[in-house]
């Protein structure tokens, strides 16, 4: 299969601007007669099918969830990026496309990059139209933020809310088109297969949650809005309902998984507390501005610490190894996430986690509070404060900057950061790899679009902090309203497609009798354990760091457990009805799938970069790139026995390709 | 880390038409557990014997997705002030307690089974007019209007709500005004807002009327009970635009 | 019209009937206390008289007197179909229930608002139900040209029966509790919420509640003991 990534001619800065002068329309009385399926409403889907139906598409959209207003996206923390160089600090498009493209280690498409740090300015000016109460200067202006891996001040923020904010604009922008009439939409309804006629995407399979029955939709194509896949590694800061399943249904009909081993493992998450834990959460990024990240120096003061015999407060500045500045001394705590995430992992490996399951590190703000109370001091004219004061007031100053991650923490742990260095450990965060889609966003099955961080496109390899909102934003406003005629412009004279043909109930028969599968193997394992096992079996050989040996294991043990699902899972219940367990037991079935293929990916990219760290592809123990072999985008091809690499070969015509480097 | 073992009594009801009970169960947790995943022990121990687990709705587990809805000891996600159910720890409880776990309680959110219930009025409120109406692409540049600093955050705070319902759960009369008053605020606060403010505000509160919630009594349980500590300051903010948009502006909904 | 049915049948539009009527009766309140102060005068009932004779007999009074009745019968009947509206939309209860989270007068309008109203059945069938049917005995003062009904009589022997006593005392606790709940609440309902003044608001809600009732009770009190 070639690939073609269909990327427009001429110069990078107007590609798309000319591209979408030249484009195929569609009238607006033929609008009216096509219909759209758009699977998923958080930040790309409710904004794809909000606009959509603004343009006056017959648009019908799918969630699982009971309202769009829960999706995933509602939990981004940080901000949104956009290139609005509202600080005059020498930002521009230009700048962040090339921030995101080194961000990204030199493994997203250029054109597909800059489209989006164009579209970054009008997601800003679209979202305080609607409504978005982005933080504000006193002068009544937009206040902007800084991010990890760049120098300008570039990212819009709404306190730690900003996802919430972004996708409530999105979904009240979704439900002015419900209330109109122009979106039909199925909350409670999970699509679980993609249903082609003629090679093309005319519908999908949907299961309606509440009464189990399955029901069929036809469109002239269809759009996957569905997230990313981080849970197949069971615990991730992701939600517990996030999933592949509509995305992975999509590979099994066809479609093409991009780069799937290229996952974000965030470096300051809370650290697993015990077994039974379900889900892991994020501390944002922005701590890392004050935080001191450290490990005890001996072993003896770190047993003393997972004994509970001694605290992080108890350990002499002398005893202490704050490893990342010591490592990389220009960047100190602020290295990007990767590398972050990495040296903490060698810190525990070597035996220094500080809590009761070794995999903790200390982030600790006695000197930022210090720092902080000594300024207060001398600003309030106490030139002699003692040490009391001076913590009072820095405690004060940390408080106001970040109370409430603060306070989040110590809900969950019971302990009191402010008193006691928080412990961290890195956690699955973000997949960059997704679903291969060309610069219209459109998959290799012709009236299939996938967006958002359900396709591959804009991060590369590793994703810089405050860019997911933006590229589900830019892919859902911008650029699928405009990209989508290309393939529907074709189709104007394609009368309403039936339901009723034989592709549509082959599908739906097929469906029914997966899910009869599932409930009749009635063995004796959950589902729950399952995919607890198999998260584990993908941490650690398909994890932080990999290696072929490891990957190799991990391949054979999720074959393992995948036969051992399908002969001993138990699900309870009926298919007819409201039942979570089945739900979830036909999410894991396809987290088992995908597992292998991003194994296989993994083994398949002899090199490092970004999320990907191949223990044997290394310098001086950091990273290594492999240029000359792997500047390629991986796009696998489901196969059972085999899954099928196809390769798109990256062309970088504008930005010189280079070592990362923070040391 | 301290084992704690506590007796549950859960609301069970198969579905709408069934009338429920409550079951009481042994759960062995620890004080380090969020209390859903107290929850997921039992519904794990459940599956092992081959029943039917607990459903309850859950999702992001960091309290903001609004999804997890159930009254704990008669409090709309327990004792802890400022929390939802996910975020709320088992620390907060001793081991021999007795927990009682109910389902909200309104006849707009019907249940659907066990803890799980129907939320789709609110859905249905702010598809009356929750939104400002600009089309993709209409937007000027963000920075042409400036916005008190002061009036964005009061805006912000309106708009943290997470849609989650404990403020009708909370309320004796099963009334949404928390809900539908904190969207009134957040957009008619803000300038882009202002324009169709007049009709938003009657359009939602007769929606909100005809989902057949409650009346608001002022009893203040809604803004105790919210996790996200909005105001029933907003509740106020409605009323009067309400009654001036309805005597003083010449729209009728 | 239309929009004014709209209006009076939504549920902003119910609760700002019950909230005007609540603040009428509120400074209907204060009026009659002023009036009944006349009580603990010690002139052998003559300003009470008087004062009585004046308030049944003035067109004015009289008038205003049926916007009072108009008052209390809307505040009660609109009350208790907000009440039973609620209670629907409630549908069932908690097994738990708590009071945590709101006070017990809040959460009990109605039932003290049915005691109230229940006191004033007796307290109107008492004196105004005798005063206009039943026989009170006529009383002739220096520097009056006209008789008046010796109310203040009247009074007298009632208060001198612990049950009516009791009954007063009960109905005025009600009452305290209701404002200690509604005066604030009458102003959150009309949109009337202020960083500044709600503060103030509530905190003159709290005295008057504790204070006017207070009032009230002293006269039965007094006649009780004293007279």
């Amino acid at each position: 299969m070639k690939l073609n990534s269909n990327i427009p001619d001429g110069p990078l800065d107007t590609k798309w601007t000319n591209y979408r002068s030249k484009m195929n329309l569609v009238a607006p009385n033929n609008k009216r007669r096509i219909d759209i399926i758009v699977v998923g409403t958080g930040l790309a889907g409710a904004s794809a099918a909000a606009t959509l139906g603004e343009l006056g598409y017959n648009v019908k959209a799918f969630t699982f969830h009971d309202s769009p207003r829960r999706a995933h996206s509602i939990a981004a923390q940080g901000g949104i990026n956009a290139a609005k160089n509202y600080q005059n600090d020498g930002d521009s498009v230009y700048r962040l496309f090339y921030d995101t493209i080194k961000g990204g280690d030199y493994r997203s498409r250029e054109a597909n990059v800059h489209r989006l740090a164009e579209a970054s300015r009008n997601i800003i000016d679209q979202c305080v139209a609607q409504g978005v109460p982005f933080a504000r200067e006193y002068g009544g202006l937009l206040a902007n933020r800084s991010f990890g891996g760049v120098q300008v001040s570039r990212t819009f923020y709404a306190r730690g809310q900003t996802g919430q904010q972004l996708l409530l604009g999105a979904y009240q922008a979704l439900s002015r088109q419900i209330s109109v009439g122009n979106v039909e939409m199925y909350n409670r309804h999970e699509m679980l297969d993609l249903v082609k006629v003629d090679g093309k995407a005319r519908g999908i399979i949907a299961r309606n949650l509440l009464t189990g029955k399955l029901e069929r939709f036809a469109a002239h194509c269809v759009v996957l809005a569905t997230g990313g896949y981080g849970n197949v590694f069971y615990l991730s800061t992701n939600a517990m309902g996030s999933n592949v399943t509509a995305a992975w249904r999509a590979v099994r009909r066809g479609a093409l998984m991009a780069n799937p081993c290229f996952t974000q493992i965030h470096p300051t998450c809370i650290p697993v507390s015990g077994e039974y834990q379900s889900k892991l959460t994020l501390m944002s990024e922005s701590l890392r501005n004050d935080g001191r990240v450290w490990v005890p120096k001996k072993k003896e003061d770190v047993m003393a610490i997972r004994e509970g015999r001694k605290t992080g407060n108890d350990i002499p500045e002398g005893d202490r190894d704050y490893y990342l500045e010591r490592r990389y001394p220009a960047f100190g705590n602020l290295v990007p996430r990767d590398v972050a995430s990495r040296a903490a992992k060698v810190a525990c490996d070597e035996g220094h986690g500080v809590n009761q399951t070794g995999l903790a590190v200390f982030l600790d703000f006695a000197d930022a509070i210090q720092r902080y109370g000594k300024s207060e001091a001398i600003s309030k004219g106490m030139s002699n404060a003692d040490k009391a004061t001076i913590t009072k007031l820095g405690t004060a100053v940390v408080e106001a900057k970040y109370g409430n991650l603060f306070e989040m923490y110590e809900k969950i742990t019971g302990e009191n950061p402010y008193v006691l260095p928080m412990k961290i450990y890195p956690a699955v965060h973000y997949t960059m790899g997704g679903v291969w889609v060309d610069y219209n966003l459109e998959t290799n099955v012709p009236g299939l679009f996938c967006l958002g961080e359900a396709n591959f496109s804009d991060h590369g390899s590793n994703r810089l902090g405050a860019s997911a909102l933006m590229q589900g934003l830019a892919d859902g406003y911008f650029v699928i309203p405009y990209t989508i005629g290309q393939f529907l412009s074709k189709e104007i004279r394609t009368p309403k497609i039936s339901n009723e043909t034989p592709e549509f109930i082959a599908a739906e028969k097929e469906t029914q009798e997966r899910l009869n599968k599932l409930l009749n193997i009635k063995g004796d394992k959950s589902v729950e354990e399952f995919h607890r096992r198999l998260g584990k079996i993908m941490w650690e050989y398909c994890g932080m760091a990999r290696n072929a040996e490891g990957l190799k294991k991990g391949r054979q043990l999720i074959r393992e457990l995948r036969k051992e699902f399908w002969s001993d899972v138990f699900v309870p219940g009926s298919t007819d009805e409201f039942n979570p367990e089945l739900e979830k037991a036909a999410r894991v079935a396809d987290f088992m799938e995908l597992g292998e293929v991003m194994i296989v990916d993994a083994l398949t990219r002899e090199e490092s970069c970004g999320g990907h760290f191949r223990e044997e592809y290394t310098q001086d123990g950091e990273a290594m790139r492999r240029d000359d072999e792997f500047t390629f985008v991986s796009a696998w091809e489901w196969d059972e026995n085999e899954p099928i690499l196809h390769k798109e070969e990256l062309i970088f015509e504008n930005v010189e390709l280079k070592t990362r480097s923070y040391k | 880390m301290s084992d704690m073992n506590l007796t549950l009594k859960v609301w069970r009801q198969k579905n709408n038409n069934d009338s429920g009970r409550f079951e009481s169960y042994q759960v062995a947790a620890n004080e380090h557990m969020s209390f859903l995943e107290m929850l997921d022990v039992l519904n794990q121990t459940l599956i092992e014997k081959k029943e039917e687990p607990v459903a309850f709705e859950h999702d992001c587990r960091e309290g903001i997705c609004g999804a997890c809805s159930m009254v704990i000891n008669g409090r709309p996600h327990g004792p802890q002030g400022g929390t939802t159910t996910c975020q709320l720890h088992m620390r907060h409880f001793k081991s021999g307690d007795t927990i009682t776990i109910e389902p909200w309680r309104a006849k707009a959110f019907p249940v659907i089974k066990d803890l799980v219930v129907d939320r789709s009025s609110f859905d249905r409120i702010i598809q009356a007019g929750g939104y400002i109406s600009v089309n993709t692409g209409q937007a000027q540049d963000g920075n042409a209007i400036p916005i008190e600093k002061d009036l964005a955050l009061q805006a912000f705070d309106a708009a943290t709500c997470i849609g989650c319902g404990a403020c009708v759960a909370a309320c004796p009369n099963a009334s949404a005004m928390l809900f539908t008053s904190a969207k009134v605020s957040h957009l008619g606060l803000l300038p882009q807002g202002e324009v169709e403010h007049s009709k938003r505000v009657q359009s939602m509160v007769k929606q909100m009327d005809e989902e057949g919630f409650g009346m608001c009594s002022n009893t203040g349980a809604c803004e105790v009970e919210c996790p996200k500590e909005i105001s029933i300051t907003n509740i106020a903010r409605m009323n009067r635009t309400y009654m001036g948009s309805v005597f003083g502006s010449d729209k009728t909904v | 019209m239309s929009w004014v049915s709209n209006f009076l049948t939504s549920s902003i539009g119910k609760k700002l009937i019950m909230s005007l009527t609540g603040l009428f009766l509120i400074s209907f309140l204060v009026v009659h206390l002023a009036g009944n102060l006349q009580l603990l005068a010690n002139d052998g009932g003559k300003s009470f008289n008087v004062y009585a004779y004046f308030m049944t007999h003035n067109p004015f009074i009289k008038t205003i007197s049926f916007g009072l009745y108009a008052g209390i019968l809307l505040h009660a009947i609109q009350g208790i179909l907000i009440a039973l509206k609620n209670r629907s939309a409630k549908g069932s209860r908690y097994a738990v229930s708590t009071g945590a989270n709101a006070s017990f007068a809040s959460k009990n309008m109605a039932l003290l608002g049915t005691l109230i109203f229940a006191f004033l059945l007796i307290h109107m069938g008492d004196f105004w139900f005798k005063m206009k049917f039943g026989a009170v005995d006529m009383v002739a003062y220096d520097g009056i040209d006209y008789k008046v009904q010796d109310l203040y009589d009247k009074v007298l022997t009632s208060f001198k029966n612990p049950l009516v006593v009791v009954a007063y005392l009960v109905g005025l606790i009600a009452l305290a509790l209701h404002l200690l709940h509604g005066f604030q609440s009458a102003f959150q309902t009309l949109g009337l919420n202020h960083k500044k003044y709600t503060p103030f608001i509530k905190g003159m809600g709290v005295i008057f509640s504790i204070l006017v009732p207070i009032a009230y009770a002293i006269i039965p009190i007094y006649f009780f003991l004293f007279k």
